[in-house]
């Protein structure tokens, strides 16, 4: 932030977006870090991973009474029902040849298509409302203004997810063994772990953090028809930004995002529709080289 | 012998296609007539998706932007610049090439599953662009009430769907014709060199990067083109006709006509596009469940329709699919470029 010396007056507008942007970043992280998983370990294209988190804000909208218990629930049932449809996508995905990217990303997108069409049919056409607990419906006082207090409380426990997930991926047998699968997946197989079983413990993954994210992102990315839609490119966006080399990339890239297209807009309202598009292009015209050597070698 | 016969019986067909194409807008009634003629825009998106995909090894699931880009510049020039068609051709080719060119750095460097998702992501950006974009493109209501189009300096204005459909078929038939013709040359022979073993290429010298560079662009101005048909079919356009589902269609129509054959990819893409209007005519609320369902069954039936592309999408050291006959394949191509 090279405006702060310039004095509190005038990044004083801007904070709350700011603030916003942290929040969209990191619902943006914990749901692109599963479709990371997938690309990185699996190298599956997964057009459905919109989809696992429209099943998690569908969910929420469906549970959610503004209780605290119903969160639990709403996060139980969300999470499973995304890993389970993880799990399923992995059982459609085994008959189709490894390394076969285009019926890959084909199937996945029917999947997406039919999965997107019976979310419809479950919950109707319209963008259900979402109801978060009671005690967080308030707002609490930031700097001298006004903010959604579920958000702030957002930005604390997705920090803490993602502090967990960087825990797990670093320092449990699960992580190394998914790590080892990015780096070299036929040694990984030739250690006796089945790639089979790799792929559906990581969809699965990919699933339940999309599953949380559309959970307690409902109130922030809410469902409806656009969703899938909209998750999707924005994690495609921060593989793009991010690439797949370590998390803290795709951190940054999501938090950029979140800033983006809340702060960005903010700040440039008439160039809001190319920020995204603008922030791709530099990205990669950058460092296109380094991150396709690294991509071509994962 | 059994080639000559095979490639008698190909063109055999492919005249019976061309002819029935001719006659069918006085065969079937002005509605359908209309959806013809958008399905021959959309064939020629596909096209260009096959070139991409299956001739350049590159795949694609944005072809929908330099299209979009085509059928905006196409709309703007018709409503305030000029009636004539080959000058909107040349305007929405040029406009589609352009984006094209623009976004040749983000997917040249990459290969495989990686082009496959920044050109996504290209394409929802772009679609997301034009709904935002208000003052040009009208946002989400998009852009109405194009004037018809004259195809030349001098002749009438295309006041019906049967005229307009002759139009878009001489202009595919064409672009086609062109495309076929290019591929025939060194540079496509190149390019399929380059899809099949880049490494060995590179190691003799060819700047495959330029050639995909060059296959990119000439894709992009193809879809720019067809986008230019799309405007003079339906004389109006909204980010809606190109999103994301509309690449996944187009892909799925290029795999199953075989992925580098030009003509598959003609018939396969009007193929899902009619099924896919049919399907939307007869089940509206569940049509997107039976196509998903459709989609996941193309997949399971054609294992192979991914061959020829297959080179560059298998990960290094992966098994192939088919050992045999592609490897002594692709030998041939490269060997066939340094005789």
């Amino acid at each position: 932030m090279i405006a702060v010396a310039a004095g509190t007056n005038r990044i004083d507008p801007y904070l709350i977006p700011a603030l916003d942007g942290v929040a969209y970043g990191l619902l943006v992280f914990v749901a692109a870090s599963g479709l990371v998983f997938c690309f990185g370990v699996a190298n599956i294209l997964n057009l459905a991973h919109g989809l696992l988190y429209a099943i998690g804000g569908y969910t929420a909208a469906a549970l959610l009474d503004g209780g605290w218990a119903s969160l639990a629930l709403a996060l139980a049932v969300g999470v499973l029902a995304a890993a389970a449809a993880g799990v399923l996508l992995a059982g459609l995905l085994t008959p189709v040849a490894t390394g076969n990217h285009l019926s890959q990303a084909l199937l996945t997108f029917g999947v997406a298509l039919a999965g997107g069409s019976l979310l419809v049919a479950g919950f109707g056409p319209d963008n259900p409302q979402v109801q978060v607990p009671a005690a967080l419906e308030g707002s609490v006082l930031v700097a001298g203004h006004r903010y959604a207090a579920y958000r702030l409380v957002f930005i604390v426990v997705a920090a803490v997810l993602a502090a967990a997930l960087y825990l797990v991926v670093r320092r449990t047998r699960a992580g190394m063994l998914v790590r080892a699968a990015v780096d070299d997946p036929e040694m990984v197989a030739c250690l006796g772990v089945s790639p089979a079983r790799i792929r559906a413990g990581v969809l699965a993954a990919a699933g339940a953090l999309a599953g949380a994210a559309g959970v307690l992102g409902a109130p922030i990315i809410g469902p409806g028809t656009g969703t899938a839609d909209t998750v999707l490119l924005l994690s495609l966006v921060v593989v793009v930004l991010g690439g797949l080399g370590s998390m803290a990339g795709t951190l940054l890239a999501a938090l950029a995002i979140g800033e983006i297209q809340t702060l960005g807009v903010a700040l440039l309202p008439s160039a809001a529709p190319f920020l995204l598009f603008a922030a791709m292009a530099a990205v990669l015209a950058v460092r296109a080289r380094g991150l396709a050597g690294r991509w071509r070698a994962a | 012998m059994r080639g000559e016969v095979i490639r008698r019986v190909r063109g055999g067909i492919a005249a019976l296609v061309l002819v029935g194409l001719v006659v069918a807008p006085w065969v079937v009634d002005d509605y359908t007539t209309a959806i013809l003629s958008r399905t021959l825009a959309l064939a020629l998106v596909g096209v260009s998706v096959a070139l991409l995909t299956g001739v350049a090894g590159m795949p694609t699931l944005g072809q929908t932007a330099p299209y979009a880009a085509g059928a905006y510049a196409c709309a703007v020039v018709g409503s305030r610049v000029s009636d004539v068609g080959v000058v909107q051709l040349a305007v929405a080719a040029a406009a589609g090439a352009l984006l094209a060119a623009l976004t040749v750095p983000l997917v040249v460097h990459a290969r495989g599953v990686i082009v496959l998702m920044i050109t996504l992501a290209i394409g929802e950006l772009v679609v997301i662009v034009l709904g935002r974009w208000r003052s040009v493109t009208g946002g989400t209501d998009g852009l109405a009430g194009i004037p018809a189009v004259r195809p030349f300096w001098g002749l009438p204005a295309l006041a019906d769907d049967q005229a307009r459909y002759l139009y878009a078929l001489v202009v595919v038939a064409t672009l086609v014709g062109a495309v076929l013709v290019l591929l025939r040359t060194r540079a496509g022979l190149v390019l399929r060199a380059g899809r099949d073993d880049e490494t060995r290429l590179r190691a003799s010298g060819h700047r495959v990067a330029l050639h995909l560079s060059g296959a990119h662009i000439a894709a992009g101005a193809i879809a720019g083109a067809a986008g230019s048909l799309l405007v003079v079919a339906q004389q109006y356009i909204s980010p809606a006709d190109f999103g994301f589902d509309t690449s996944a269609l187009l892909l799925l129509g290029v795999v199953i006509g075989g992925t580098a054959s030009v003509g598959g990819a003609l018939v396969g893409a009007a193929l899902v596009i009619a099924v896919r209007d049919w399907l939307f005519g007869v089940l509206p609320g569940h049509a997107p469940l039976v196509l998903g369902a459709l989609f996941v069954a193309t997949v399971y039936l054609l294992p192979t329709g991914v061959n020829r592309a297959r080179g560059r999408l298998r990960p290094p050291g992966a098994p192939a699919l088919q050992p045999d006959q592609p490897a002594l394949h692709e030998q041939a191509t490269v060997a066939e470029l340094h005789r």
